[in-house]
């Protein structure tokens, strides 16, 4: 669904990503593991279009979508679900879910009612709090409406960029089932994480970077059961 | 920053001594000018709030420019004074009825806006903020120059909206244009106001102002946002020019110190904080009028930018402002 062909992306004459080719599988969890400065965000900022490649391919259900602007990857029907939750604080939940929908066309408004039920039963604690500001929200409440607001736009890939970062486990473990659910649902996810155990439990697939690069690649059963992997980021 | 939230109720103490602060100061003065003249001290005062609403209007088209796109547009008084000359040549001279005058020199002066940005700040979009801010510069000239061509150098009067005989106010005699102004200054704030909280696209510029990466990956687009910003700017701008056009005169220079005092009052409001665009203004105009009252009216421009000076030096986050971390 998504193919990443040899991308490159520099910051000034720093060079974050070298050549990475990946791919997330429809209907597949695609995750992508490595430490802090792997270049894993970079990965997902440049396939949205927040930052621009240099070099390299993003393919997308067979389109083009190399440096295209960002807005227009949404309309593609792609929605990432940013690090460190980025919700607009000062509006309220209701608003961030509204927002969310930005892209969709005034005559869809039934269908983003429906949407709208769709993440109110994903998480309730969305629906009690609608009128409250999105800044006043635990983490866990605000990775949650992060969550509804990418889903809100009705991707067909949803990319997330650490979810777990700075959550409660039993947080995370909610979050990780509710990804579990939407992929049930057909939905298509590629997941950036820290916490290799957890991303490749949920996973199909995964890589794991290293300074920019793929350094290793396979199923993510196998990638659980690798000595290095295991070694490095299991341990 | 955003647009519309007064960070009254989450101030530091440091911005409420100074808020409480500035109140009584600004209240001191009018009370001292009420007691020592009187009726002629609430004249002053009318036409302070009358000018007032003006500069508020102008710091209103600075502030959601900056919000949306942290340039400082300094063609925002040219707008202005574009939409005072051609209601000068469509209604005063060519005889429309002043409502249709208005309408007309609103939608040129709204349509122009839209077209600069197009045409002179979107291809630069990539380019620095302070290279966009040249630009505005080199609008503001260029608008000043065509201006000057189509208009010549005399200051020109133009025809109040419904005439000129004063009415009796609280003892005060007011000129029938201040309730225009009053008027218009709090409609255009209303639509402005609902335009941010109430319609999608408004509520994805006030998200972009907050954090535009988040924004984008919802999809708004930065450059939808910064040509709605200039039509809205230029809009204003022309509404403000055209009300306040027959109670000052009016010339192809008539936008430099509308824009500085429209600037000034934004700056004093907090820059990209339309409710400080409505109290820096009230402030700057209700300050100036009593001072131009109590000293030789010369110092009056003096005072606005003495403001100037010392907010950016004591508080450049202005009165309502937070301050903002500017990164490199």
């Amino acid at each position: 669904m998504l193919r990443v062909e040899k991308l490159s992306t520099f910051y000034g004459n720093i060079q974050a990503l070298r050549e990475i080719t990946i791919r997330a599988r429809r209907g597949n969890i695609t995750t992508i593991i490595g430490a802090n400065g792997a270049g894993k965000t970079t990965l997902l900022r440049t396939v949205t279009g927040l930052i621009k490649a240099r070099n390299g391919l993003v393919i997308y259900e067979d389109r083009d979508i190399t440096n295209l602007q960002p807005n227009r990857i949404v309309h593609a029907g792609i929605s990432m679900v940013p690090q460190g939750r980025q919700v607009f604080g000062d509006m309220t939940v209701a608003e961030n879910l509204a927002l969310g929908a930005y892209v969709r066309r005034r005559k869809e408004r039934a269908e983003v009612r429906q949407d709208l039920d769709m993440v109110f039963g994903l998480f309730p604690v969305l629906e009690e709090r609608r009128k409250q500001s999105a800044g006043t929200l635990s983490g866990g409440e605000q990775q949650m409406l992060a969550v509804g607001r990418a889903l809100m736009s009705r991707p067909r890939l949803l990319l997330l960029d650490e979810p777990s970062m700075g959550l409660a486990p039993k947080v995370i473990q909610s979050i990780f089932k509710t990804l579990h659910r939407l992929h049930e649902q057909g939905l298509t996810i590629l997941l950036v994480e820290q916490d290799a155990k957890i991303a490749l439990e949920t996973a199909d697939y995964g890589y794991v970077m290293r300074t920019g690069r793929v350094a290793l690649e396979g199923p993510a059963d196998e990638l659980l059961e690798n000595e290095e992997v295991k070694r490095i980021y299991l341990g | 920053m955003e647009y519309w939230e007064f960070h009254v109720g989450r101030a530091d103490r440091r911005q409420r001594a100074l808020l409480v602060g500035s109140a009584v100061f600004v209240g001191l003065v009018i009370a001292a000018t009420l007691i020592s003249k009187g009726s002629t001290g609430f004249q002053w005062i009318v036409s302070g709030i009358t000018v007032g609403s003006i500069y508020a209007l102008i710091a209103m088209g600075f502030s959601v420019i900056y919000s949306s796109t942290r340039v400082i547009n300094f063609a925002q008084g040219e707008f202005s004074m574009l939409g005072g000359m051609l209601m000068y040549s469509l209604s005063t001279r060519g005889g429309l009825p002043p409502w249709l005058g208005f309408i007309f020199s609103v939608l040129i002066v709204t349509a122009i806006g839209a077209a600069l940005e197009r045409l002179t700040i979107h291809p630069m979009r990539d380019q620095s903020v302070i290279t966009i801010i040249i630009i505005t510069i080199g609008i503001a000239i260029a608008l000043r120059a065509v201006a000057k061509w189509i208009w010549g150098t005399d200051p020109v009067k133009i025809a109040s909206f419904s005439g000129d005989s004063p009415i009796r106010f609280l003892g005060a005699a007011v000129v029938p244009q201040s309730f225009w102004v009053f008027g218009f200054a709090i409609v255009v704030v209303i639509l402005v106001f609902l335009f941010f909280n109430r319609t999608l696209l408004g509520k994805g510029m006030r998200a972009a102002a907050t954090n535009s990466d988040a924004a984008s990956l919802v999809g708004v687009s930065s450059s939808t946002s910064s040509l709605i910003a200039w039509t809205i700017a230029a809009a204003v701008g022309a509404a403000a020019g055209i009300v306040i056009a027959p109670i000052n005169f009016a010339g192809y220079n008539f936008g430099i110190m509308l824009g500085l005092k429209g600037f000034t009052a934004a700056v004093l409001g907090g820059l990209g904080s339309a409710p400080g665009a409505v109290v820096g203004g009230l402030v700057l105009g209700v300050l100036e009028t009593i001072t131009a009252g109590v000293f030789p009216s010369g110092y009056k421009d003096a005072v606005a930018f003495l403001i100037l000076i010392l907010v950016l030096l004591i508080r450049p986050q202005g009165l309502l402002g937070r301050a903002e971390d500017v990164k490199v």
